[in-house]
């Protein structure tokens, strides 16, 4: 794993936000601008997805991304793909040192196989993404662009056997990632509320962006 | 709870009928719906086949296989017998019965147009079928038949290939497997079925892999209380529990 740490202070930030758990964060950043996502309380999961603000059908792969990098693990140096192959943004600092991008979001749906079928009134990420797309018509997103995302601070590990495990203990309470965009691009965050997972001791928390020119 | 898969466990009396055979040529593709209750096997003649595979719901497109749901609901990184293909609305598309090659890639996505260049010039007037399709194109032909687009291509299965991965998370495609792995799918709902066979996008043969897939379509036994793919973990069986719902409310 690769921690490399950024040299840009928040104070020196454009603009700054806290996103409370379960609540949503849609924007745009410019070519060139700098984001950083910070973990505020630790082991919290930003389950995010990018798109070309020009053309939102092109947007974040995962698949394309691991596959170019030839790793399933992100980290500084990482390329972040489009389902065109084209690179959307670069991480350039990473004080956790490894991201998730094979788990996928938790869903209304998904919770009531994971975890119990009673568990399908419970918030979810794919229920913050609905709710952002609805509220703001003008990005042009639909649920058909709502694909699979990355879980910044998540640790999900594939065993040499193919196996899939769910892991703690690599976020902590200020570590953060950050990313410069190569190509305008629209931002969606879904700060977790996951309840059922141990990933963040059941307990959801903040995340704060900043975004820098 | 349980999540191991025992692949090893013998299938009898799972399929009632194989009612058709088709051969598909390597850089072709191809799509059909498939009924509840239906099977497909695929075979890999010749060996070193791959076969991009995807899955919607005819009724409500919006609903598509979803990798990610489908790992980490079996808590798993390949797939095998035993293992279910999930939409992204917690209901199952299709349940692996059969397996003999025991490891399908659903990861890396698909070929596009700069990975096949590196074995030529992909040009249908000069080599008419003999062109070099690539995957991304091959599903964007197929989904466009039925009103889907870019925006619609999630992540893919890759049939007859194996990703592993070390410690590090470092990927590499595994060597080919011979010739006659096989695997069966038993379909769990309506289900349209888009698929290629184009190469798999880390091939680095020295030649474009032209290789074809034996296709068989027939119909599935009723699925037992005691049927591996739903007895393999507690998710499976939540699984199949909402697509019973579904069901119920068609």
């Amino acid at each position: 794993m690769s921690v490399i740490a950024s040299d840009l202070l928040i104070d020196n930030a454009r603009y700054t936000q806290s996103i409370k758990a379960g609540n949503y964060y849609l924007g745009t950043i410019k070519a060139g601008q700098t984001f950083r996502i910070v973990d505020l309380e630790g082991n919290q999961a930003a389950d995010t997805l990018f798109f070309n603000a020009n053309d939102p059908s092109e947007r974040y792969s995962a698949m394309d991304t691991i596959r170019e990098q030839s790793n399933v693990y992100l980290t500084t140096g990482s390329e972040l793909r489009s389902n065109l192959n084209n690179v959307l943004l670069r991480i350039v600092a990473d004080t956790c040192g490894r991201h998730d991008t094979l788990g996928g979001a938790c869903a209304t749906e998904s919770n009531t196989v994971r975890y119990d079928l009673e568990k399908r009134c419970m918030h979810a990420c794919r229920d913050s993404w609905m709710l952002a797309i609805a509220e703001h018509p003008e990005y042009g997103l639909h649920k058909r662009d709502i694909s699979h995302n990355i879980n910044f601070f998540m640790n999900v590990p594939v065993t040499p056997e193919g196996g899939l495990t769910f892991e703690d203990g690599i976020s902590a309470p200020g570590k953060y990632v950050e990313l410069t965009a190569v190509m305008d691009v629209i931002v969606l965050i879904s700060n977790c509320p996951q309840l059922n997972n141990p990933c963040n001791g059941y307990n959801p928390t903040p995340v704060q962006i900043a975004v820098w020119d | 709870m349980s999540n191991s898969i025992d692949s090893s466990r013998p299938n009898p009396s799972l399929i009632r009928s194989m009612d058709y055979s088709t051969d598909i040529p390597g850089a072709s593709h191809w799509s059909l719906r498939m009924r509840k209750g239906t099977i497909m096997r695929l075979t890999d003649t010749q060996g070193g086949a791959n076969v991009g595979m995807l899955f919607y719901n005819p009724e409500n497109l919006l609903e598509r296989y979803n990798a990610p749901d489908s790992l980490k609901c079996q808590h798993t990184f390949k797939l095998t017998q035993g293992h279910c293909l999930y939409s992204d609305m917690g209901r199952i598309f299709a349940s692996i019965i059969e397996d003999t090659h025991g490891w399908h890639d659903t990861v890396c996505g698909n070929s596009h147009a700069n990975h096949i260049k590196r074995w030529g010039v992909r040009d249908y007037q000069s080599n008419r079928n003999d062109w070099m399709q690539n995957g991304h194109d091959a599903f964007l032909v197929e989904l466009a038949k039925y009103g889907l687009g870019q925006a619609d291509l999630a992540a893919n299965v890759n049939w007859f290939s194996q990703i592993v991965t070390d410690e590090t998370g470092k990927m590499q495609l595994a060597p080919s497997k011979a010739a006659g792995a096989q695997l069966t799918l038993r379909f769990e709902m309506d289900t349209l079925v888009i698929l290629h066979t184009c190469p798999h996008p880390m091939n680095q043969a020295d030649n474009y892999p032209r290789k074809p897939v034996h296709i068989q379509l027939g119909e599935a036994e009723p699925v037992t209380t005691t049927d591996a793919c739903l007895t393999a973990c507690d998710e499976n069986r939540r699984g199949f529990q909402n697509n019973a719902l579904y069901h119920l409310g068609r």
